[in-house]
């Protein structure tokens, strides 16, 4: 679940500054969480040895014990990591320092660890690392913490001592396929809904539903139907203008987001995935567009394939910002007027460190905005926005440690003197939204679609 | 013309025909017929849809939206009687039937051949149908509650929720995975007990489960099976609501084999093998193993397996087709005579056609689905290449393409084939030798 | 003690790395064919676009962070590498045994390199101490296995100065560098063998896979 507490978060500290806001927090104080409090109650030292055994040897191999092996505790992988960085240099956060924690401990002991320490675990591996890798970028040896933190989230998964929201979501993509119970009538029900309202926008604006053959299939995430469905006939609107031969699904498969990835329910990931690509294969489309989203695109690009083991997705995936960009260089949208305002953007790390798409992103921001006021450190060294790899769908409960854990960003964004923040990516657009008013920044966060769909040229026949 | 290209692209028929053994009533003496002028339907609508044609070429369909707002369907340029809020999901049954989801007056149904079931919903989706078309099922909600109708009936059992639904062959089974049991908000302990069954025939099976997948009905249907979920990472096979003693990692879905035997594939210490009632038959094991298909005399069995990281090809009991393919390789079909065995194949983003191991020459922008001919000796398919669209036969394209093609069917005979096509505009059925598309 | 020392002891050390190297590299392969996707992922391309990266000094990003620890690192492993392998004592001991020499260091430069090594152990002592991020990772094992690279440094280095009983020196300081070689493949020190392959997978992943820079 995409929650939106963050004003409830701000509200409880209403101090303005930055620096002492998130110096007052303590963080380390457990939070209720009964996916961690109650589910470690049912578990057995047997049961807890086993799974760790049979993680640590028949679910990893090179990776984790060259890792490992190699890591030589220099701590320079600190550097790397906003929730270290955030909180003051606070060595308890620096990647290894999340690693010695879990990993290092549950090897040593050779599984016999008890609930209390699997539920620290959980709190370091589910709320505290964002598996943004940017600590892999640090690291002299390219030691991918993240995936070493995964690892550790797989061994809670199958103990099912997961944050309990986040864990609910994963039950949801395991019933629905999708992320947020939207059921089978509601997703199609709102796909018709909102063709009418990109109709009241634009004459002939169609969501073609189900269409075999189509060049492209567009796939979202759960919380477009749910919660933000402008964001579909605002898609519907550019796919309308750039004369697109495209799609949407009317079956499962066209959610293309996966918090199982982040829980550590691969066989639910897996099963997630295939039924994306096999709509796609059904519809005959020779391409998949995905909205603007990061996480998903990891999940569809690389985590979901890599489990199904096709060592690309199947079907190309073109990301919403390749995709923009591919419109605006080629000139198949123009833009009418630029968009005014100061405006500043979000690299979401898995498509900027997870496809390279930092400059295109940057072109797309400069064709669209007058005053595009970049971020610094930007592209694959951006800092991630705490929100992504599940952190955001721990819910509530944890949405404060995350606030403080991500001081940087908010520094970052303020630096820049900028109004508007685009996020291109579902999770930072939340997770920022909720820093934004933690912090107090008075900025507000767009999704690119939003600009461009105010921007974009529309020729003199699509006019209602 | 952009806008015909738009209508034509959707290309639809609502049963796969693989076989020679459909079409015996058809007509396969009219060499050519034209069927419908798309143009002139285009210029007599403020909008026309996407089109559908039925399973033996006779009838073109599209959702059409009148100058005054309202929908209906054309047919063969035909329009429904009455009008609709909303019509779309247009399909033809089998047997040549057409139906369509409407909406009027805020309420859903069915119509079928322009006649609107009695029952009205508050939504209703997924039109299935039985293999003679004679039932008609869908999933449907009122209030609600989540319901199964069959044939315009609603069952009485209603589900806090339903996920997928089956239609044996014969039209007696119809099968759907529902949740039987509510959950609160973010319950994930209630989740862990089983929420979920499967219902068959209005009767839901006495056990819940985490989860049920796919579900699927023996040929003669009376038994029906689905993947079921028993614990966070434990799945196995449940037919008629037994789950295999074995357990395993994970599973696909499970397909009959005959009446008795039910197959599927497994998940055994992170590698795949294939399962018959619970017991392994294959030793390979595979990166990946799905797709399980079986010679029309279930005597052979073909999957579409990874035999190491990236790479793709057949298995054919558990032997090995030489060349793996990068992108994909989809589910396999059988020769009548359960001689030989084809598969959509894609590498380097390019798809073709592979017949027992060995790919087609040429590539192209997509392929459907490789039909045999009875004899099993040529196989054709619908391809589509810069744009245009024709038929494929052993791997040449026909020299004549089209604007829009629906996939071909062998006369019962093998001599000639069924071309569904659109040229200038409108729809033709053709009834074309093979030695012509040779040519 | 000094013959056996300079005879089997020498023998035993070179066997025992290069076979340890040998078994930690085969072991590596094996494990990472498990792994299905390492091997794969790999790129010859975009690994050794990544290795270069960082066998360049202030060539990425952290490394400029760091500008001394940086400075300090190089200096540290060149010498390390370079003064054993082309110190002149070690070159006469060579061809004594086996009849091969080759280059030698100038022993000005080679006590200089040696005090570099030394000066750099030292530097990540005070490092481990002084840096929280560092000491909250840090165990004895740690300070050991710094000791165990000095050790045959600060004894070759007082042995070679003939500060005080030099055989005793020389025989301890052959008994520390045995040690040290035997320690590579078994201890962290074996980032010396997996520094290459951690870094191409990642630079692979990075590039081939992931279309991004890794540094
Ligand atoms: C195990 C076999 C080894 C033998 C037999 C050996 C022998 C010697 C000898 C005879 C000297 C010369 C002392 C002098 O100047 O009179 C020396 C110096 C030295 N050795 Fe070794 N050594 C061994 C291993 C190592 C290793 C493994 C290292 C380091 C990695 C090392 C580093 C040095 C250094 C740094 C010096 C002093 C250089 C200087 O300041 O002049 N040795 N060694
Ligand atoms: C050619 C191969 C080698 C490479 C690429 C390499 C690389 C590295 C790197 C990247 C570090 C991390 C921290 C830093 O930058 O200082 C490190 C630390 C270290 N290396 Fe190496 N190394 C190599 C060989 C060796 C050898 C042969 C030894 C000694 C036998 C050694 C001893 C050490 C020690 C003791 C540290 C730890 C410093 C600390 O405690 O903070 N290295 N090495
Ligand atoms: S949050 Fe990112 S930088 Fe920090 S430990 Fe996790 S993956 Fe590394
Ligand atoms: S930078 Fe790499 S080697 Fe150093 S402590 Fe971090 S993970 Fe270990």
């Amino acid at each position: 679940m995409v929650e939106k507490a963050g004003s409830q978060a701000a509200q409880a500290v209403a101090d303005p500054e930055i620096e002492t806001k998130a110096k007052k927090i303590r963080p380390e104080q457990m939070v209720k969480d009964p996916g961690l409090d109650e589910t470690i109650k049912r578990l057995t030292p047997e049961q807890i040895e086993s799974v760790i055994k049979r993680v640590l040897t028949k679910e990893t191999a090179a990776r984790l014990r060259v890792y490992l092996d190699t890591c030589v505790h220099c701590g320079l992988c600190a550097e790397a990591c906003h929730t270290y960085l955030s909180r003051d240099r606070d060595p308890e956060y620096s990647p290894v320092a999340k690693v010695k924690n879990t990993l290092w401990e549950i090897v040593k002991r050779k599984g016999k660890v008890d609930g209390e320490f699997l539920k620290n675990a959980s709190r370091i591996a589910f709320t505290e690392c964002a598996v943004c890798r940017r600590c892999s970028m640090y690291c002299p040896f390219g030691i991918d913490i993240a995936y070493l933190l995964i690892v550790v989230r797989r061994i809670l998964n199958l103990l099912y001592v997961v944050p309990a929201y986040l864990q609910d979501t994963t039950n949801s993509h395991a019933v629905t396929m999708n992320q947020m119970w939207v059921q089978e009538d509601e997703w199609i029900d709102t796909l018709q809904w909102q063709e009418e309202e990109a109709r009241m926008e634009m004459a002939k604006a169609r969501i073609p539903l189900d269409k075999e053959g189509a060049d492209i299939m567009y796939s979202v995430i759960a919380p477009e139907p749910k919660i933000l469905a402008q964001l579909i006939n605002y898609m519907a609107q550019i796919m309308t203008v750039a004369g697109m031969d495209w799609t949407m699904p009317a079956t499962d498969g066209w959610d293309n987001s996966n918090m199982a990835m982040y829980s550590g329910d691969f066989e639910t990931m897996g099963r997630v995935e295939r039924q994306h690509y096999e709509t796609a294969f059904r519809l005959k489309v020779k391409k998949i567009v995905m909205g603007e989203c990061g996480h998903a695109f990891r999940g569809a690009a690389y985590d979901g394939p890599k489990w199904l083991v096709w060592k690309h997705p199947p079907v190309p995936l073109i990301h919403a910002v390749e995709f923009y960009y591919d419109l605006l260089k080629t000139g198949t949208i123009k833009i009418a007027k630029k968009f005014p305002e100061p405006t500043t953007v979000q690299d979401p790390c898995n498509i900027v460190r997870g496809k390279g798409l930092g400059k295109k992103l940057r072109y797309v921001m400069n064709a669209l905005c007058e005053d595009f006021r970049d971020v610094n450190p930007r592209l694959e060294h951006n800092y991630c926005c705490m929100a992504g790899g599940g952190t955001i769908n721990c819910g509530p409960p944890w949405t404060r440690s995350r606030m403080v854990s991500n001081k940087v960003k908010a520094e970052q964004f303020k630096a820049t003197g900028a109004k508007i923040i685009v996020t291109p990516c579902h999770n930072c657009h939340s997770g920022i939204e909720q820093l934004v008013s933690f912090y107090k920044l008075g900025m507000h966060v767009k999704f690119i679609s939003e600009i461009l769909v105010e921007c974009m040229e529309v020729p003199q026949h699509l006019k209602v | 013309m952009d806008d015909l290209m738009e209508t034509l692209g959707a290309i639809k028929t609502t049963v796969a025909v693989n076989s020679a053994s459909v079409g015996d009533t058809w007509d396969w003496e009219t060499a050519e017929k034209r069927i419908a002028d798309l143009l002139e339907i285009r210029g007599r609508f403020a909008e026309v849809h996407e089109v559908t044609v039925s399973a033996d070429g006779e009838k073109i369909a599209a959702p059409v939206k009148t100058d005054d707002g309202n929908f209906t369907a054309c047919v063969n340029g035909e329009v429904w009687p009455e009008m609709f809020e909303l019509l779309w999901y247009l399909k033809f049954s089998p047997d040549g039937k057409l139906t369509a989801l409407t909406k009027s007056d805020d309420q859903w149904t069915i119509a079928v051949d322009g006649e609107c079931w009695e029952e009205k919903f508050e939504y209703i989706w997924n039109t299935q149908f039985s293999a003679d078309g004679k039932v008609i099922a869908a999933q449907a909600k009122r209030e609600m509650d989540y319901l199964i109708v069959v044939n315009g009936a609603v069952w009485s059992n209603i589900f806090v929720s339903t996920r997928g639904l089956a239609v044996s062959n014969d039209g007696r089974k119809v099968a759907a995975v529902v949740q039987a049991v509510p959950l609160k908000e973010a319950d994930i302990f209630g989740f862990l007990e089983g929420t979920w069954t499967l219902a068959v025939n209005d009767k839901k099976w006495d056990r819940n489960f985490i989860n049920v997948y796919r579900p699927t009905i023996s040929p003669d249907g009376r038994h029906v099976a689905a993947e079921v979920r028993l614990d966070i990472c434990e799945y196995t096979v449940a037919t008629d609501g037994e789950p295999w003693q074995q357990r395993f990692g994970c599973v696909w879905e499970p397909l009959f084999r005959g009446n008795q035997s039910l197959l599927a594939p497994v998940r055994v210490d992170g590698n795949w093998t294939l399962a018959e009632n619970g017991r392994l038959i294959w030793k390979g094991a595979y990166n990946q193993l799905w797709y399980q298909r079986f010679s029309p005399d279930g005597s052979r069995i073909a999957a579409v397996v990874s035999p190491a990281f990236g790479k793709w090809t057949i298995a054919v009991d558990d032997k090995l087709w030489k060349k793996t393919y990068n992108d994909a390789v989809l589910e396999p079909f059988f020769s009548p005579d359960g001689r030989r065995v084809a598969a959509i194949v894609k590498d380097q983003n390019r798809w073709t056609i592979a017949v027992d191991g060995i790919p087609w020459t040429e590539t192209f922008d997509m392929v459907w689905n490789p039909v045999f001919s009875p004899d099993g000796n040529d196989v054709i398919a619908k391809v589509n290449k810069n744009g245009r669209f024709t038929i494929a036969l052993n791997g040449r394209a026909w020299r004549r393409d089209f604007e829009a093609v629906w996939e071909p069917v062998f006369s019962p005979d093998g001599t000639k084939v069924l071309v569904k096509a659109v040229e200038d505009g409108k729809y033709y059925r053709r009834v074309v030798p093979i030695q012509e598309l040779m040519g | 003690m000094y013959e056996f020392a300079r005879g089997p002891l020498v023998w035993i050390a070179l066997l025992v790395f290069a076979g340890g190297c040998l078994y930690r590299l085969v072991w590596m392969v094996r494990a990472a064919k498990q792994d299905k996707v390492v091997i794969p992922y790999m790129s010859w391309k975009y690994g050794l676009r990544s290795l270069l990266h960082w066998i360049v000094p202030f060539a990425s990003r952290n490394m400029r962070l760091h500008p001394v620890m940086t400075v300090v690192t190089f200096v540290f492993h060149i010498c390390l590498l370079l003064t054993p392998i082309f110190l002149l004592a070690h070159n006469v001991l060579w061809q004594q045994s086996w009849g091969v020499s080759w280059w030698s260091l100038p022993s000005r430069l080679a006590d200089v390199m040696t005090v570099a090594v030394m000066a750099g152990g030292i530097f990540f002592i005070g490092r481990r101490l002084r840096l929280p991020e560092v000491r909250n990772v840090t165990d004895y094992s740690d300070y050991l296995l710094i000791a165990v690279v000095l050790a045959p440094f600060v004894t070759g280095f007082i042995a070679s100065q003939q500060w005080f009983a030099y055989r005793t020196m020389v025989i301890l300081h052959m008994w520390t560098g045995a040690l040290m070689l035997m320690a590579i493949p078994f201890t962290r020190l074996s980032h010396m063998l997996y520094f290459i392959f951690t870094r191409m997978y990642m630079g692979s992943e990075f590039g081939a896979v992931r279309n991004a820079k890794d540094w």
